[in-house]
């Protein structure tokens, strides 16, 4: 009924997380030592910063509500005009699409983060072992 | 129905963007992204619909799954209209600047 409003309301609290933390990495580091680090690192491997990484999650998330939300438009449940939401209209409609949120939306939300854990875990081991340096045999 | 179009999408997706990887002059990563986000939340929805349905979730009637199956396509068509509109605004290989700033 409005399963898409949980997950496009954790990619909102994202995307915002995101832009501060981008505004933090480059108060951290002046604009000159940021150009410096970029020309040092063409051509070579470094670890992505977070925010790239928090980037995944409000793509997933932004993108995965949005053809949800079309899926909605589809079937009648959302609609171009106030409350938007045809399940607000009456008070017995409204507790079962509350609840749906509650348990199809919020397990969305869940689902998707736990993958993104799981992306972020694999791309640090990946990295980790891309820049460990190599053990020098014969 | 609706699930395995996405999935499906996603998959050609991610296959395409790991052949041309680490180059994404194409922004094929909005696609991978966008479907594989939609698989993950039908894929729960579907959870949620065999525990309330059990078997009869897999017979569904042939009207309903031709429409989960034009729903699907349209899904996919609308996500590869956004990553068009994406992909032209931000004009990686600068062809549409270059198409606007050609002299007569």
């Amino acid at each position: 009924m409005a399963c898409f409003l949980v997950p496009a309301a954790e990619a909102a609290v994202v995307t915002i997380a995101t832009q501060i933390l981008i505004a933090h990495e480059n108060k951290i580091l002046p604009k000159y030592k940021r150009e410096e680090n970029a020309r040092l690192a063409v051509g070579a491997e470094k670890k992505a910063p977070f925010s790239q990484k928090l980037r995944w999650l409000s793509n997933l998330l932004w993108g995965g509500a949005f053809l949800l939300a079309f899926e909605h438009v589809w079937h009648g449940e959302v609609v171009p005009w106030f409350p938007f939401l045809t399940a607000a209209s009456n008070p017995a409609d409204a507790s079962v699409m509350l609840h749906e949120m509650s348990t199809v939306g919020v397990t969305m939300a869940i689902l998707v983060t736990a993958v993104w854990a799981v992306m972020v875990l694999v791309s640090n081991a990946m990295t980790k072992k891309a820049l460990s340096p190599v053990a020098v045999t014969k | 129905m609706t699930l395995l179009t996405t999935v499906f999408a996603a998959i050609i997706c991610t296959i395409l963007w790991y052949k041309k990887a680490p180059n994404d002059e194409m922004k094929l990563n909005i696609l991978c992204f966008m479907y594989w986000g939609a698989s993950i939340m039908w894929l729960v929805d579907a959870i949620f619909e065999y525990a309330e349905l059990k078997a009869a979730y897999f017979t569904p009637a042939l009207e309903d799954m031709v429409n989960d199956l034009y729903l699907g396509l349209s899904v996919v068509a609308l996500g590869l209209i956004v990553w068009l509109v994406v992909l032209l605004i931000k004009d990686p290989k600068g062809v549409v600047k270059a198409s606007f700033l050609r002299k007569k």
